[in-house]
Protein backbone atom coordinates (compact mmCIF):
# COMPACT_ATOMS: atom_id res chain seq x y z
CA UNK A 1 0.00 0.00 0.00
CA UNK A 2 2.92 2.36 0.64
CA UNK A 3 4.77 1.65 -2.62
CA UNK A 4 3.15 3.08 -5.73
CA UNK A 5 2.85 0.93 -8.80
CA UNK A 6 5.10 3.37 -10.63
CA UNK A 7 7.91 2.90 -8.11
CA UNK A 8 7.51 -0.85 -8.30
CA UNK A 9 7.84 -0.94 -12.07
CA UNK A 10 10.73 1.53 -12.07
CA UNK A 11 12.64 -1.03 -10.06
CA UNK A 12 12.36 -3.52 -12.93
CA UNK A 13 15.51 -3.15 -14.98
CA UNK A 14 15.21 -1.47 -18.36
CA UNK A 15 12.35 0.23 -20.19
CA UNK A 16 11.73 -2.76 -22.45
CA UNK A 17 11.29 -4.99 -19.44
CA UNK A 18 8.97 -2.29 -18.02
CA UNK A 19 6.76 -2.38 -21.10
CA UNK A 20 6.87 -6.18 -21.26
CA UNK A 21 5.75 -6.48 -17.65
CA UNK A 22 2.86 -4.07 -18.23
CA UNK A 23 1.56 -6.05 -21.19
CA UNK A 24 2.10 -9.40 -19.49
CA UNK A 25 0.30 -8.57 -16.24
CA UNK A 26 -3.44 -9.24 -16.41
CA UNK A 27 -5.59 -6.11 -16.22
CA UNK A 28 -7.17 -6.96 -12.90
CA UNK A 29 -3.91 -6.48 -11.05
CA UNK A 30 -3.66 -2.94 -12.32
CA UNK A 31 -6.75 -1.51 -10.81
CA UNK A 32 -8.29 -3.79 -8.22
CA UNK A 33 -11.05 -1.56 -6.99
CA UNK A 34 -10.35 -0.63 -3.39
CA UNK A 35 -13.66 -1.70 -1.90
CA UNK A 36 -12.64 -0.96 1.66
CA UNK A 37 -11.70 2.62 0.84
CA UNK A 38 -14.79 3.25 -1.31
CA UNK A 39 -17.14 1.94 1.36
CA UNK A 40 -15.49 3.62 4.35
CA UNK A 41 -17.96 5.97 5.97
CA UNK A 42 -15.64 8.58 7.42
CA UNK A 43 -12.93 10.65 5.77
CA UNK A 44 -10.28 9.33 8.15
CA UNK A 45 -11.20 5.68 7.56
CA UNK A 46 -11.28 6.20 3.78
CA UNK A 47 -7.83 7.83 3.80
CA UNK A 48 -6.38 5.01 5.91
CA UNK A 49 -7.96 2.34 3.72
CA UNK A 50 -6.57 4.04 0.61
CA UNK A 51 -3.12 5.12 1.76
CA UNK A 52 -2.37 3.45 5.09
CA UNK A 53 -0.58 5.80 7.46
CA UNK A 54 1.39 8.02 5.09
CA UNK A 55 2.12 11.46 6.54
CA UNK A 56 -0.14 14.27 5.33
CA UNK A 57 0.79 17.92 4.92
CA UNK A 58 -1.14 20.87 3.51
CA UNK A 59 -0.09 22.09 0.08
CA UNK A 60 -0.72 25.16 -2.02
CA UNK A 61 0.43 23.31 -5.12
CA UNK A 62 -2.96 21.68 -5.63
CA UNK A 63 -5.68 23.65 -7.45
CA UNK A 64 -9.30 22.72 -6.93
CA UNK A 65 -11.75 24.36 -9.32
CA UNK A 66 -15.32 23.99 -8.09
CA UNK A 67 -18.42 26.17 -7.85
CA UNK A 68 -18.99 28.32 -4.79
CA UNK A 69 -22.62 27.27 -4.68
CA UNK A 70 -23.41 24.06 -6.54
CA UNK A 71 -26.41 24.44 -8.84
CA UNK A 72 -27.33 20.86 -8.12
CA UNK A 73 -25.57 18.58 -5.64
CA UNK A 74 -25.98 15.59 -7.95
CA UNK A 75 -23.74 17.12 -10.63
CA UNK A 76 -20.95 19.21 -9.15
CA UNK A 77 -18.24 19.96 -11.75
CA UNK A 78 -14.75 19.72 -10.24
CA UNK A 79 -11.30 20.06 -11.81
CA UNK A 80 -8.09 19.23 -9.97
CA UNK A 81 -4.56 20.10 -11.03
CA UNK A 82 -1.25 19.81 -9.21
CA UNK A 83 2.33 20.94 -9.78
CA UNK A 84 3.79 18.70 -7.08
CA UNK A 85 6.83 16.92 -8.53
CA UNK A 86 6.57 13.15 -8.77
CA UNK A 87 2.81 13.08 -8.17
CA UNK A 88 1.71 9.47 -8.53
CA UNK A 89 -1.91 9.63 -7.39
CA UNK A 90 -4.72 12.16 -7.00
CA UNK A 91 -7.68 11.21 -4.82
CA UNK A 92 -10.84 13.19 -4.20
CA UNK A 93 -13.08 12.98 -1.15
CA UNK A 94 -16.36 14.74 -0.39
CA UNK A 95 -16.28 14.90 3.36
CA UNK A 96 -20.01 14.74 4.12
CA UNK A 97 -20.92 11.99 1.65
CA UNK A 98 -22.03 8.71 3.24
CA UNK A 99 -18.90 7.25 1.68
CA UNK A 100 -16.42 10.14 1.36
CA UNK A 101 -14.07 8.60 -1.23
CA UNK A 102 -15.30 9.74 -4.64
CA UNK A 103 -12.53 8.89 -7.12
CA UNK A 104 -8.87 8.01 -7.26
CA UNK A 105 -6.58 8.58 -10.24
CA UNK A 106 -3.16 6.98 -10.63
CA UNK A 107 -0.95 9.35 -12.63
CA UNK A 108 0.26 7.28 -15.56
CA UNK A 109 3.71 8.01 -17.05
CA UNK A 110 2.33 10.11 -19.94
CA UNK A 111 -0.66 11.54 -18.12
CA UNK A 112 -0.83 15.17 -17.08
CA UNK A 113 -1.48 15.58 -13.34
CA UNK A 114 -4.92 17.07 -13.81
CA UNK A 115 -8.42 15.61 -14.00
CA UNK A 116 -12.01 16.79 -14.30
CA UNK A 117 -15.18 15.05 -13.24
CA UNK A 118 -18.72 15.64 -12.00
CA UNK A 119 -19.42 14.39 -8.53
CA UNK A 120 -22.24 14.10 -6.03
CA UNK A 121 -22.51 16.05 -2.83
CA UNK A 122 -25.46 15.58 -0.51
CA UNK A 123 -24.93 18.84 1.33
CA UNK A 124 -22.51 21.70 1.90
CA UNK A 125 -19.15 20.16 2.65
CA UNK A 126 -15.42 20.24 2.06
CA UNK A 127 -13.88 18.67 -0.99
CA UNK A 128 -10.61 17.13 0.18
CA UNK A 129 -7.95 16.34 -2.39
CA UNK A 130 -4.90 14.24 -1.57
CA UNK A 131 -1.93 13.99 -3.91
CA UNK A 132 0.59 11.24 -3.30
CA UNK A 133 4.22 11.96 -4.20
CA UNK A 134 7.04 9.89 -2.89
CA UNK A 135 6.01 8.54 0.47
CA UNK A 136 3.97 11.57 1.40
CA UNK A 137 0.45 12.89 0.96
CA UNK A 138 -0.26 16.52 0.14
CA UNK A 139 -3.65 17.97 0.95
CA UNK A 140 -5.90 20.75 -0.28
CA UNK A 141 -9.42 21.52 0.89
CA UNK A 142 -12.21 23.58 -0.67
CA UNK A 143 -15.77 24.09 0.49
CA UNK A 144 -18.69 23.74 -1.88
CA UNK A 145 -22.09 24.99 -0.74
CA UNK A 146 -25.01 22.80 -1.69
CA UNK A 147 -28.57 24.00 -1.32
CA UNK A 148 -31.85 22.24 -1.81
CA UNK A 149 -33.64 23.96 -4.63
CA UNK A 150 -37.17 25.26 -4.40
CA UNK A 151 -38.50 24.68 -7.84
CA UNK A 152 -39.67 22.40 -10.50
CA UNK A 153 -41.22 19.00 -10.79
CA UNK B 1 -20.06 5.94 -24.10
CA UNK B 2 -18.97 8.99 -26.03
CA UNK B 3 -15.37 10.08 -26.27
CA UNK B 4 -13.75 13.27 -27.60
CA UNK B 5 -9.98 13.11 -28.08
CA UNK B 6 -8.28 16.21 -29.45
CA UNK B 7 -4.55 16.74 -30.04
CA UNK B 8 -2.75 20.05 -29.94
CA UNK B 9 1.07 20.38 -29.73
CA UNK B 10 1.52 16.71 -28.83
CA UNK B 11 -0.91 16.96 -25.89
CA UNK B 12 -4.11 14.97 -26.23
CA UNK B 13 -7.18 16.15 -24.31
CA UNK B 14 -9.65 13.38 -23.70
CA UNK B 15 -13.24 13.83 -22.55
CA UNK B 16 -15.38 10.85 -21.68
CA UNK B 17 -19.14 10.73 -21.14
CA UNK B 18 -20.56 7.36 -20.16
CA UNK B 19 -24.25 6.56 -20.05
CA UNK B 20 -24.59 4.83 -16.67
CA UNK B 21 -27.15 4.96 -13.88
CA UNK B 22 -24.49 5.05 -11.12
CA UNK B 23 -27.02 3.73 -8.62
CA UNK B 24 -25.62 4.42 -5.17
CA UNK B 25 -27.26 1.57 -3.30
CA UNK B 26 -28.79 4.04 -0.86
CA UNK B 27 -31.82 5.08 -2.87
CA UNK B 28 -35.27 3.71 -2.09
CA UNK B 29 -37.80 3.02 -4.82
CA UNK B 30 -41.55 3.86 -4.74
CA UNK B 31 -42.29 0.84 -2.55
CA UNK B 32 -39.65 1.89 -0.03
CA UNK B 33 -37.32 -0.90 -1.04
CA UNK B 34 -33.60 -0.18 -1.30
CA UNK B 35 -32.37 -0.19 -4.90
CA UNK B 36 -29.18 -2.24 -5.22
CA UNK B 37 -25.98 -0.36 -5.96
CA UNK B 38 -24.80 -0.43 -9.58
CA UNK B 39 -21.93 1.84 -10.45
CA UNK B 40 -18.78 2.01 -12.53
CA UNK B 41 -15.70 1.09 -10.51
CA UNK B 42 -12.83 1.47 -12.99
CA UNK B 43 -12.17 3.54 -16.08
CA UNK B 44 -8.96 3.09 -18.08
CA UNK B 45 -7.49 4.41 -21.30
CA UNK B 46 -4.80 2.98 -23.55
CA UNK B 47 -2.78 4.60 -26.30
CA UNK B 48 -0.22 2.66 -28.38
CA UNK B 49 -0.40 -0.24 -25.94
CA UNK B 50 0.30 1.94 -22.92
CA UNK B 51 -2.02 2.84 -20.08
CA UNK B 52 -2.53 6.61 -20.15
CA UNK B 53 -5.43 6.89 -17.70
CA UNK B 54 -6.35 4.78 -14.73
CA UNK B 55 -9.22 5.68 -12.45
CA UNK B 56 -11.09 3.99 -9.64
CA UNK B 57 -14.49 5.59 -9.11
CA UNK B 58 -17.58 4.87 -7.06
CA UNK B 59 -21.12 5.99 -6.26
CA UNK B 60 -19.87 9.49 -5.42
CA UNK B 61 -19.45 10.17 -9.12
CA UNK B 62 -22.50 11.65 -10.86
CA UNK B 63 -24.89 9.72 -13.04
CA UNK B 64 -23.76 9.59 -16.68
CA UNK B 65 -20.15 10.00 -15.56
CA UNK B 66 -17.95 12.63 -17.12
CA UNK B 67 -14.18 12.35 -16.86
CA UNK B 68 -11.51 14.42 -18.56
CA UNK B 69 -7.74 14.08 -18.63
CA UNK B 70 -4.73 14.85 -20.80
CA UNK B 71 -1.70 12.87 -21.93
CA UNK B 72 1.40 13.61 -23.98
CA UNK B 73 2.89 11.85 -26.98
CA UNK B 74 -0.24 11.42 -29.03
CA UNK B 75 -1.05 12.62 -32.56
CA UNK B 76 -4.03 13.17 -34.80
CA UNK B 77 -5.24 9.95 -36.38
CA UNK B 78 -4.04 7.68 -33.60
CA UNK B 79 -6.44 5.69 -31.44
CA UNK B 80 -7.25 6.00 -27.75
CA UNK B 81 -9.15 3.05 -26.29
CA UNK B 82 -11.36 3.71 -23.27
CA UNK B 83 -12.81 0.88 -21.21
CA UNK B 84 -14.79 0.62 -18.02
CA UNK B 85 -16.00 -2.01 -15.59
CA UNK B 86 -18.90 -1.72 -13.17
CA UNK B 87 -19.92 -3.31 -9.89
CA UNK B 88 -22.14 -5.86 -11.61
CA UNK B 89 -19.44 -6.94 -14.03
CA UNK B 90 -20.77 -4.81 -16.87
CA UNK B 91 -18.12 -3.46 -19.23
CA UNK B 92 -17.78 -1.31 -22.31
CA UNK B 93 -14.86 -0.50 -24.57
CA UNK B 94 -14.61 2.24 -27.19
CA UNK B 95 -11.92 3.19 -29.67
CA UNK B 96 -11.68 6.90 -30.33
CA UNK B 97 -9.62 8.46 -33.11
CA UNK B 98 -7.69 11.54 -32.03
CA UNK B 99 -8.76 14.57 -34.02
CA UNK B 100 -7.23 18.03 -34.51
CA UNK B 101 -8.36 21.01 -32.46
CA UNK C 1 -27.57 43.11 -3.79
CA UNK C 2 -28.51 44.72 -7.05
CA UNK C 3 -30.10 48.16 -6.74
CA UNK C 4 -33.56 48.05 -8.22
CA UNK C 5 -33.74 51.24 -10.21
CA UNK C 6 -36.68 50.02 -12.14
CA UNK C 7 -40.07 49.51 -10.50
CA UNK C 8 -41.00 46.03 -11.65
CA UNK C 9 -44.62 46.06 -10.50
CA UNK C 10 -45.36 49.29 -12.31
CA UNK C 11 -43.62 48.05 -15.43
CA UNK C 12 -45.52 44.79 -15.36
CA UNK C 13 -48.80 46.65 -15.00
CA UNK C 14 -47.83 48.79 -17.97
CA UNK C 15 -47.12 45.71 -20.07
CA UNK C 16 -50.46 44.20 -19.09
CA UNK C 17 -52.29 47.43 -19.84
CA UNK C 18 -50.62 47.66 -23.23
CA UNK C 19 -51.58 44.09 -24.02
CA UNK C 20 -55.18 44.54 -22.83
CA UNK C 21 -55.50 47.72 -24.84
CA UNK C 22 -54.39 45.80 -27.91
CA UNK C 23 -57.19 43.26 -27.42
CA UNK C 24 -59.88 45.92 -27.65
CA UNK C 25 -58.71 47.05 -31.10
CA UNK C 26 -61.17 45.97 -33.79
CA UNK C 27 -58.62 45.39 -36.53
CA UNK C 28 -58.42 41.77 -37.72
CA UNK C 29 -54.62 41.85 -38.13
CA UNK C 30 -53.75 39.41 -35.38
CA UNK C 31 -50.08 39.37 -36.23
CA UNK C 32 -49.84 43.12 -35.66
CA UNK C 33 -51.54 42.85 -32.27
CA UNK C 34 -49.25 40.00 -31.30
CA UNK C 35 -46.21 41.96 -32.47
CA UNK C 36 -47.15 44.77 -30.09
CA UNK C 37 -47.29 42.23 -27.24
CA UNK C 38 -43.91 40.85 -28.27
CA UNK C 39 -42.37 44.30 -28.28
CA UNK C 40 -43.82 45.17 -24.85
CA UNK C 41 -42.55 41.84 -23.49
CA UNK C 42 -39.04 42.42 -24.87
CA UNK C 43 -38.95 46.01 -23.66
CA UNK C 44 -39.86 44.85 -20.15
CA UNK C 45 -36.84 42.56 -20.01
CA UNK C 46 -34.34 44.85 -21.70
CA UNK C 47 -35.23 47.48 -19.13
CA UNK C 48 -34.84 44.96 -16.28
CA UNK C 49 -31.54 43.52 -17.55
CA UNK C 50 -29.88 46.26 -19.59
CA UNK C 51 -26.58 44.36 -19.82
CA UNK C 52 -28.02 41.18 -21.32
CA UNK C 53 -27.91 40.79 -25.09
CA UNK C 54 -31.23 39.84 -26.64
CA UNK C 55 -29.88 36.60 -28.16
CA UNK C 56 -28.60 35.42 -24.76
CA UNK C 57 -32.10 35.10 -23.34
CA UNK C 58 -32.17 31.70 -25.03
CA UNK C 59 -29.77 30.59 -22.28
CA UNK C 60 -32.19 31.51 -19.51
CA UNK C 61 -30.75 31.94 -16.04
CA UNK C 62 -27.25 31.48 -17.41
CA UNK C 63 -27.51 34.81 -19.18
CA UNK C 64 -28.04 36.60 -15.88
CA UNK C 65 -26.05 34.72 -13.20
CA UNK C 66 -22.30 34.18 -13.42
CA UNK C 67 -21.73 31.36 -10.90
CA UNK C 68 -24.41 29.13 -12.34
CA UNK C 69 -23.29 30.09 -15.84
CA UNK C 70 -19.82 28.69 -15.06
CA UNK C 71 -21.36 25.39 -13.97
CA UNK C 72 -23.50 25.30 -17.08
CA UNK C 73 -20.40 25.89 -19.20
CA UNK C 74 -18.75 22.94 -17.44
CA UNK C 75 -21.72 20.75 -18.32
CA UNK C 76 -21.48 22.00 -21.90
CA UNK C 77 -17.92 20.57 -22.12
CA UNK C 78 -19.65 17.25 -22.61
CA UNK C 79 -23.33 17.54 -21.77
CA UNK C 80 -25.33 14.46 -20.74
CA UNK C 81 -27.97 15.43 -23.32
CA UNK C 82 -25.45 14.33 -25.96
CA UNK C 83 -26.28 10.77 -24.89
CA UNK C 84 -29.99 11.55 -25.26
CA UNK C 85 -29.43 12.94 -28.76
CA UNK C 86 -27.58 9.77 -29.73
CA UNK C 87 -30.41 7.62 -28.34
CA UNK C 88 -32.95 9.86 -30.06
CA UNK C 89 -31.24 9.48 -33.42
CA UNK C 90 -31.33 5.69 -33.09
CA UNK C 91 -35.02 5.83 -32.14
CA UNK C 92 -35.82 8.20 -35.01
CA UNK C 93 -34.34 5.71 -37.47
CA UNK C 94 -36.18 2.62 -36.30
CA UNK C 95 -38.94 1.82 -38.80
CA UNK C 96 -42.50 1.32 -37.58
CA UNK C 97 -44.09 -2.13 -37.91
CA UNK C 98 -45.56 -0.98 -41.23
CA UNK C 99 -42.11 -0.21 -42.62
CA UNK C 100 -42.43 3.58 -42.63
CA UNK C 101 -40.23 5.84 -40.48
CA UNK C 102 -40.48 9.19 -38.72
CA UNK C 103 -38.83 10.53 -41.86
CA UNK C 104 -42.10 9.97 -43.69
CA UNK C 105 -43.78 12.49 -41.34
CA UNK C 106 -40.97 14.99 -40.88
CA UNK C 107 -38.97 16.63 -43.64
CA UNK C 108 -35.23 17.39 -43.60
CA UNK C 109 -34.43 14.18 -41.75
CA UNK C 110 -36.29 15.57 -38.75
CA UNK C 111 -34.66 19.02 -38.66
CA UNK C 112 -38.02 20.74 -38.25
CA UNK C 113 -38.02 21.89 -34.63
CA UNK C 114 -38.51 25.46 -35.79
CA UNK C 115 -41.94 24.61 -37.25
CA UNK C 116 -43.37 23.92 -33.79
CA UNK C 117 -45.53 24.86 -32.06
CA UNK C 118 -47.97 26.01 -34.70
CA UNK C 119 -51.72 26.46 -34.87
CA UNK C 120 -53.28 23.75 -37.01
CA UNK C 121 -56.35 25.20 -38.74
CA UNK C 122 -57.82 21.85 -39.64
CA UNK C 123 -57.41 20.41 -36.16
CA UNK C 124 -58.37 23.74 -34.61
CA UNK C 125 -55.62 23.52 -32.01
CA UNK C 126 -51.96 24.13 -31.28
CA UNK C 127 -49.67 21.29 -32.35
CA UNK C 128 -46.36 20.86 -30.50
CA UNK C 129 -43.35 18.82 -31.61
CA UNK C 130 -44.06 16.05 -29.09
CA UNK C 131 -47.68 15.93 -30.22
CA UNK C 132 -46.55 15.67 -33.83
CA UNK C 133 -44.19 12.82 -32.95
CA UNK C 134 -47.08 10.90 -31.42
CA UNK C 135 -49.41 11.82 -34.29
CA UNK C 136 -46.82 10.28 -36.59
CA UNK C 137 -46.73 7.12 -34.51
CA UNK C 138 -50.52 6.76 -34.35
CA UNK C 139 -50.90 7.46 -38.08
CA UNK C 140 -48.52 4.55 -38.66
CA UNK C 141 -50.24 2.10 -36.32
CA UNK C 142 -47.98 2.58 -33.30
CA UNK C 143 -48.94 3.46 -29.74
CA UNK C 144 -48.26 7.05 -28.64
CA UNK C 145 -45.37 7.62 -26.23
CA UNK C 146 -45.72 9.06 -22.73
CA UNK C 147 -44.98 12.78 -22.89
CA UNK C 148 -42.72 13.69 -19.99
CA UNK C 149 -39.48 11.68 -20.25
CA UNK C 150 -38.03 8.67 -22.01
CA UNK C 151 -38.27 7.98 -25.70
CA UNK C 152 -40.32 11.01 -26.67
CA UNK C 153 -37.87 13.34 -24.96
CA UNK C 154 -34.94 11.60 -26.67
CA UNK C 155 -36.51 11.87 -30.13
CA UNK C 156 -37.39 15.50 -29.42
CA UNK C 157 -33.80 16.08 -28.25
CA UNK C 158 -32.43 14.66 -31.49
CA UNK C 159 -34.79 16.74 -33.62
CA UNK C 160 -34.02 19.86 -31.58
CA UNK C 161 -30.29 19.24 -31.90
CA UNK C 162 -30.30 18.93 -35.69
CA UNK C 163 -32.50 22.02 -35.93
CA UNK C 164 -30.23 24.22 -33.84
CA UNK C 165 -29.74 27.71 -35.09
CA UNK C 166 -33.14 28.07 -36.71
CA UNK C 167 -35.07 31.21 -35.73
CA UNK C 168 -38.15 31.20 -33.56
CA UNK C 169 -40.90 32.57 -35.81
CA UNK C 170 -44.33 31.45 -34.69
CA UNK C 171 -47.16 32.89 -36.77
CA UNK C 172 -50.49 34.03 -35.36
CA UNK C 173 -52.52 34.83 -38.43
CA UNK C 174 -56.00 33.43 -37.94
CA UNK C 175 -58.77 33.91 -35.42
CA UNK C 176 -58.26 30.37 -34.17
CA UNK C 177 -54.54 30.93 -33.66
CA UNK C 178 -55.18 34.23 -31.91
CA UNK C 179 -57.72 32.67 -29.55
CA UNK C 180 -55.23 29.93 -28.60
CA UNK C 181 -52.58 32.60 -28.13
CA UNK C 182 -54.85 34.62 -25.84
CA UNK C 183 -55.68 31.51 -23.78
CA UNK C 184 -51.97 30.83 -23.36
CA UNK C 185 -51.39 34.46 -22.41
CA UNK C 186 -54.16 34.32 -19.81
CA UNK C 187 -52.69 31.17 -18.27
CA UNK C 188 -49.32 32.90 -18.12
CA UNK C 189 -50.58 36.02 -16.35
CA UNK C 190 -53.36 34.57 -14.20
CA UNK C 191 -52.73 33.72 -10.58
CA UNK C 192 -53.71 30.22 -9.61
CA UNK C 193 -53.23 27.53 -7.04
CA UNK C 194 -53.02 27.59 -3.26
CA UNK C 195 -50.05 29.93 -3.39
CA UNK C 196 -51.92 32.25 -5.73
CA UNK C 197 -48.95 32.74 -8.04
CA UNK C 198 -48.68 33.36 -11.75
CA UNK C 199 -45.98 32.53 -14.27
CA UNK C 200 -45.48 36.27 -14.75
CA UNK C 201 -45.11 36.85 -11.03
CA UNK C 202 -41.97 34.73 -10.87
CA UNK C 203 -40.65 34.90 -14.40
CA UNK C 204 -41.23 38.55 -15.08
CA UNK C 205 -41.57 40.42 -11.80
CA UNK C 206 -39.05 38.30 -9.94
CA UNK C 207 -36.84 37.22 -12.82
CA UNK C 208 -33.21 37.17 -11.73
CA UNK C 209 -34.14 37.16 -8.05
CA UNK C 210 -34.13 34.20 -5.69
CA UNK C 211 -37.00 31.95 -4.77
CA UNK C 212 -35.41 30.03 -1.92
CA UNK C 213 -32.24 28.61 -3.49
CA UNK C 214 -33.40 29.09 -7.07
CA UNK C 215 -32.72 32.00 -9.34
CA UNK C 216 -35.83 32.68 -11.38
CA UNK C 217 -35.36 32.58 -15.14
CA UNK C 218 -36.72 35.35 -17.34
CA UNK C 219 -39.75 34.22 -19.37
CA UNK C 220 -38.18 35.62 -22.53
CA UNK C 221 -36.51 32.65 -24.19
CA UNK C 222 -38.25 30.12 -21.97
CA UNK C 223 -39.07 27.58 -24.64
CA UNK C 224 -36.18 27.84 -27.11
CA UNK C 225 -33.97 25.21 -25.50
CA UNK C 226 -36.23 22.28 -24.65
CA UNK C 227 -36.17 19.36 -24.08
CA UNK C 228 -33.70 19.58 -21.20
CA UNK C 229 -31.45 17.20 -19.31
CA UNK C 230 -32.34 18.48 -15.90
CA UNK C 231 -29.90 17.59 -13.13
CA UNK C 232 -32.85 17.27 -10.78
CA UNK C 233 -34.41 14.62 -13.04
CA UNK C 234 -31.11 12.97 -13.95
CA UNK C 235 -32.52 12.52 -17.44
CA UNK C 236 -33.93 14.34 -20.45
CA UNK C 237 -37.47 15.68 -20.08
CA UNK C 238 -39.99 17.76 -21.98
CA UNK C 239 -41.30 21.30 -21.57
CA UNK C 240 -44.66 20.04 -20.40
CA UNK C 241 -43.01 17.98 -17.69
CA UNK C 242 -41.41 21.20 -16.50
CA UNK C 243 -44.71 23.09 -16.69
CA UNK C 244 -46.35 20.36 -14.58
CA UNK C 245 -43.70 20.61 -11.91
CA UNK C 246 -44.08 24.36 -11.75
CA UNK C 247 -47.87 24.11 -11.44
CA UNK C 248 -47.41 21.68 -8.54
CA UNK C 249 -44.96 24.02 -6.85
CA UNK C 250 -47.52 26.82 -6.80
CA UNK C 251 -50.02 24.47 -5.20
CA UNK C 252 -52.03 24.35 -8.41
CA UNK C 253 -53.28 21.22 -10.07
CA UNK C 254 -51.02 20.51 -12.99
CA UNK C 255 -52.43 19.88 -16.43
CA UNK C 256 -51.54 16.75 -18.38
CA UNK C 257 -48.60 16.98 -20.76
CA UNK C 258 -49.88 17.91 -24.23
CA UNK C 259 -53.14 19.17 -22.72
CA UNK C 260 -54.79 22.10 -24.47
CA UNK C 261 -53.75 24.37 -21.60
CA UNK C 262 -50.05 23.58 -21.76
CA UNK C 263 -50.06 23.61 -25.56
CA UNK C 264 -51.55 27.10 -25.51
CA UNK C 265 -49.05 28.20 -22.87
CA UNK C 266 -46.18 26.83 -24.98
CA UNK C 267 -47.68 28.66 -27.96
CA UNK C 268 -47.81 31.97 -26.12
CA UNK C 269 -44.34 31.60 -24.61
CA UNK C 270 -42.79 30.67 -27.93
CA UNK C 271 -44.45 33.60 -29.69
CA UNK C 272 -42.96 35.87 -27.02
CA UNK C 273 -39.57 34.40 -27.96
CA UNK C 274 -39.93 35.16 -31.67
CA UNK C 275 -36.62 36.49 -32.94
CA UNK C 276 -34.50 34.26 -30.72
CA UNK C 277 -32.80 31.12 -31.97
CA UNK C 278 -33.74 27.52 -31.17
CA UNK C 279 -30.87 26.10 -29.15
CA UNK C 280 -32.14 22.83 -27.73
CA UNK C 281 -31.60 20.43 -26.17
CA UNK C 282 -29.99 21.97 -23.11
CA UNK C 283 -28.66 21.25 -19.62
CA UNK C 284 -30.48 22.77 -16.71
CA UNK C 285 -30.29 22.32 -12.96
Amino acid sequence: MGVSRRQFFKSVAGTIAYAAVISAVPERLFAAWNQKAFTSETLAAAITAKYGSLPIENSTAIQIKSPEIAENGAYVPVSIATTIAGASNITIFSEANFAPLVASFDIMPRMRPDVSLRLRMAKTANLVVLVQAGGKLYKAVKEVKVTIGGCGG
Amino acid sequence: MKVKAVAQNNVVSVKILIQHVMETGRRKDETGKLVAGHYITEVNAEHKGERVFQAEIGPGVSKDPYLAFQFTGGSVGETVTISWVDSKGGTEKTDSVISAL
Amino acid sequence: MKKIVFNRSLALLFVLAAMLAAVRVEAADYQTRVQADIQAFRDYFTAQFPDVKFADYADGVYAIDEDSRQQWKEMEEFPPYALSVEDGKALFEIPFANGKTYGSCFANGGAVRQNYPYFDEKKGKVVTLEMAINDCRVANGEKPLACKTGDIAKISAYMAFISRGKPVDVKVQSEGAYKAYVKGKELFYAKHGKLNMSCAGCHMQYAGRRLRAEILSPALGHTTHFPVYRSKWGEIGTLHKRYGGCSNDTGAKSFAPQSEEYCNLEFFETVMSNGLIFNGPASRK
